[in-house]
């Protein structure tokens, strides 16, 4: 007699067993650190705090060592610790033009009111492998040299440091006191409380919870899909830079019990604006459009595809009909999250035995319409 | 940073949220009621929806079976069992008798159920007219204006392809004589079973955020043509083990020459029976 | 909900100063026109001149600014932009047809031709397979489709075999009323001569009521009994389509007739 093999609850303790070994490695090698990973792994950690949709440098190190590194994994750790924490209250919105910003730059005006900071970007550097000492206890680093604007130091010093010296006007701000762009009608402050992560996305989806899905959605879809609006699937026209900033926002809450509002923190921010020319209406002056991006940490890539596609999901907000996967809300915004993305797709891994079998069923009874004596050998 | 969880992992405020959704879909049978779907420490797709649903009814003095393709053996059913035990410390049970809430993936235990039990099931894609038309937006309406002749055109190219109904698993039903819904990926095979049955059946899907549910003693019907009615997978043999003729069968191959036996996919089941009949 | 006493003798479907403006571009404007049982009405226009978007409010496709679409349903006489949304898609689904100028559209192209004239009668809540199948080879025959293309794809259909399909999986469940947006364009002049040819045997063997937007005005004059006009999204001329085309009063008219190349 057949007897059907057991022990899948040993085998599962033996695989974490096993994943817990592999992490750690070669146990002559010392175990890295938050602290290293935080430090020289920074824009991984954003990224991790991005996706993960909580600012925490220190959990989302952990999380980055505990899935060695595997970013869509250490995302998942972030987002599953997330759901559990109490919530407080909502910070009042952060002002993005008093950021203490360590890089901005526009592709529109050469000159802007408070001028562009090219500040630490890999742009510019050429993509050689370097060889560096191992041991660099030294610190041997250059310093920065003087610039009229920059700011060479990107971190204040203090939580409640003063920020960057009065405002940054937008640039945005310049098409639209010209004319040449309408403003946005004002989000109404949320006070409904719309939030992705505690309700479920439906459609037509406004355009703060598109936002939100944007900003904590995969960096790869996103970029993939602002990519194909530029090679011309749902765009015509060539969109230009508008601003893209980087800088520590200060986070300023009203708890009720205090009536007044305090600083609890600064938080590093991407922000970007794309601007586009209206679609032509033979009855509409002609203009410029803007796409919004705004993402936890530095991530420029990110924050500009974000803001291509903010713009791109709106042309279709009234119509509902899209032509182009980048310009559908429903095909963007359904398929954006990592966390969901890559469980389902990997969940093709779990037994599916049963549904199998039914399958084969089925295929049997229409093989033996065809050849009736040798169905299934 | 040493960390608590709340009883069963999720925090009370959102196992409230999670019950009034299940209490609407009671009220409105096969109706996908949208919740707010919590991040899990499971990914999306291993049974998010059904651990928010289980975690949302248990409570200290239950007994919980889980099971995956039939069996409380496989790796996910062990996984989500070791999730409860740690989280709620909750009684574990293979009995499906002995159970008050069953945990599945694909499949109804074979022995019947009862009053007062619930089953929770696992759901990967809620929408049965997800492959019709993937636009939520549409769906939403398809089901409100009840407008589903698109969900027959596809039984009906069925038949005329293959001269039969192509669908084995995840096979439609209508709640009710009202909402078409997906009973999961369950095999046909089980369809019948949520006909009326005393259980109430849940259905939970994580990453689509929908909540669903067929309330005690309802109608469950599936899709068919009068002339091509719905039919059961049937087999040749009986199972290897306990010989019964009256349950899912699962192919095992037992060489590399293709040699197979049959046996039962309701692991308890097969055992019982085999435990009559070989005493 | 606003029902009106049923009559027979009250027209089949009246459209009341119906108005569609999006944003503040005009789509059309303040048209009146009633349709009786039987009766075949053209709308004629150069593209832009709002006849589709006329249409689209009727069969509740756009939702209308203004104005209403009143139906004699089986139901009694509803005004279709002032009903229950649900009751109006279920007259819509059960009592009208509508026919695109393109095919693809219309249809489902990955769904056989015999399955895409049942959908209609499984919607409405057919569940025999055999009866289906018996009134799909019907509508083939008499739409002048080989019943042996019963199984195949319609993206295996020429143009005009394609639109015929589409017009019998609109018929196959006796609609009280056709809307046709530009059936015949984009087929070549001998496929649309079998076309018009079909829809005519149908309209005079159903008595099924038909409103034709078209900017060709040889099909109108083939089909229709009665034309309007349109210009800019307003109505400027109407009247039988022979006195409409044989002494348009219009100046605009005129030139939509004369810049028609006459047989």
């Amino acid at each position: 007699m057949y007897v059907a093999v057991k022990g899948g609850e040993r085998a599962v303790k033996n695989s974490q067993i096993l994943v817990a070994g592999k992490r750690r490695g070669d146990i002559n090698v010392p175990k890295i650190t938050p602290d290293q990973i935080k430090n020289q792994l920074g824009l991984g950690v954003d990224r991790v705090m991005a996706e993960g949709s909580l600012y925490d440098e220190h959990a989302a190190a952990m999380a980055i060592r505990q899935a060695q590194g595997d970013m869509t994994e250490a995302i998942f750790l972030v987002r599953a610790f997330r759901t559990t924490l109490k919530r407080f209250g909502n910070s009042i919105p952060v002002e993005t033009t008093r950021m203490a910003a360590f890089r901005r730059v526009s592709g529109i005006f050469k000159d802007i009111p408070g001028g562009q900071i090219l500040g630490p970007t890999y742009d510019y550097t050429h993509r050689l492998i370097e060889s560096c000492p191992e041991d660099d206890t030294q610190d041997t680093r250059e310093r920065p040299l003087e610039t009229e604007n920059g700011m060479s130091d990107p971190a204040p010093a203090s939580h409640d440091a003063p920020p960057f010296p009065g405002e940054l006007p937008r640039v945005i701000d310049i098409l639209q006191t010209r004319g040449l762009m309408q403003k946005d009608p004002a989000i109404p402050p949320n006070d409904d409380g719309e939030d992705l992560t505690r309700q479920p996305l439906t459609f037509p989806a406004s355009r703060s919870l598109r936002l939100q899905a944007l900003a904590r959605g995969d960096e790869g879809f996103l970029l993939g899909s602002a990519y194909s609006l530029q090679r011309g699937f749902g765009l015509d026209r060539h969109p230009f830079l508008g601003e893209l900033k980087i800088g520590y926002a200060a986070v300023w809450y009203t708890p009720p019990e205090l009536g007044f509002k305090i600083n609890i923190g600064r938080i590093k921010l991407t922000e970007c604006f794309m601007v586009n020319r209206q679609d032509d209406a033979p009855k509409k002056a002609a203009g410029f459009e803007t796409g919004y991006g705004l993402v936890f940490g530095q991530n420029e890539r990110k924050a500009m595809a974000m803001s291509l596609l903010d713009r791109s999901l709106r042309t279709n907000e009234n119509t509902g009909k899209a032509d182009y996967p980048a310009r559908d809300p429903e095909f963007v915004l359904s398929h954006c999250d990592n966390v969901e993305s890559s469980g389902f797709v990997q969940h093709l891994k779990l037994p599916h035995y049963v549904d199998f079998q039914s399958e084969l069923v089925f295929i049997r009874s229409r093989r033996k319409d065809h050849v009736p004596d040798e169905g299934d050998r | 940073m040493p960390l608590a969880y709340n009883f069963a992992y999720l925090d009370e405020q959102s196992k409230k949220m999670i019950r009034r959704a299940i209490l609407k879909a009671l009220a409105i049978p096969g109706f996908q009621v949208p919740f707010g779907g919590r991040e899990m420490p499971l990914p999306y797709g291993w049974g998010t929806g059904g651990i928010q649903l289980t975690a949302s009814v248990i409570g200290p003095d239950d007994r919980l079976k889980v099971i995956d393709q039939g069996s409380d053996d496989t790796v996910n059913a062990i996984s989500i069992k070791a999730f409860f035990k740690k989280t709620a410390g909750i009684a574990i049970t293979e009995e499906t008798r002995a159970a008050t809430i069953i945990q599945t993936r694909h499949r109804i235990p074979e022995t019947p159920l009862q009053k007062g039990q619930i089953m929770v099931f696992q759901v990967p894609i809620p929408e049965p007219l997800q492959f019709i038309e993937p636009k939520k937006s549409q769906t939403v309406k398809m089901h409100g204006f009840e407008e589903y002749g698109s969900m027959h055109v596809k039984l009906y190219e069925d038949i005329a392809k293959f001269g039969r109904i192509a669908t084995a698993f995840d096979y439609p039903v209508q709640v009710h004589q009202r909402y078409i819904m997906s009973p999961s990926p369950i095999p046909k095979y089980d369809n019948p079973k949520l006909h009326q049955s005393p259980a109430i059946h849940l259905f939970g899907a994580g990453r689509e955020k929908r909540i669903y549910a067929v309330p005690p003693f309802t109608d469950v019907v599936s899709l068919d043509f009068e002339d091509y009615p719905f039919e059961l997978e049937q087999w040749d043999g009986a199972c290897a083990v306990c010989g019964s003729q009256n349950s899912f069968l699962d192919e095992i191959i037992t060489d590399d020459k293709g040699t197979r036996v049959f046996i039962c996919s309701d692991t308890e089941y097969c055992r019982n029976n085999a435990g009559k009949s070989n005493p | 909900m606003s029902r009106v006493q049923e009559n027979d003798s009250l027209p089949l479907l009246e459209v009341r100063h119906l108005s569609k403006f999006f944003g503040k571009q005009l789509g059309c404007h303040d048209i009146s026109f009633a349709v009786s049982p039987g009766e075949v009405i053209g709308v004629v226009g150069e593209s832009g001149s709002g006849k589709s978007t006329l249409l689209n409010c009727i069969a509740g496709r756009i939702q209308s600014s203004n104005g209403a679409v009143l139906f004699n349903s089986s139901v009694g006489m509803l005004d279709l932009c002032r009903c229950d949304e649900a009751l109006v898609r279920r007259i819509i689904r059960t009592q009208t047809g509508y026919v695109t100028q393109n095919a693809s559209k219309g249809l489902k192209m990955h769904i056989s031709a015999g399955g895409n004239i049942g959908e209609k009668l499984m919607a409405n809540g057919m569940r025999n397979y055999r009866q289906i199948r018996e009134q799909a080879l019907a509508w083939l025959a008499k739409v002048e489709i080989d019943p042996g293309r019963i199984d195949d794809l319609p993206s295996t259909f020429s143009g005009g075999m394609q639109q015929r399909l589409q017009i019998a999986a609109n018929l196959v469940n006796a609609p009280k009323i056709m809307l046709m947006d530009e059936p015949t364009s984009g087929l070549d002049v001998s496929v649309q001569a079998r076309l018009i040819d079909v829809l005519r045997k149908l309209v005079s063997g159903l008595n099924l009521s038909m409103i034709l937007v078209t900017h060709d005005l040889a099909v109108a004059r083939l089909l229709c009994h009665r034309l309007y006009v349109m210009k800019q999204g307003k109505i400027v001329e109407s009247g039988l389509s022979d006195q409409i085309l044989d002494d348009p009063r219009q100046p605009y008219t005129q030139l939509l007739v004369s810049s028609v190349l006459k047989p």
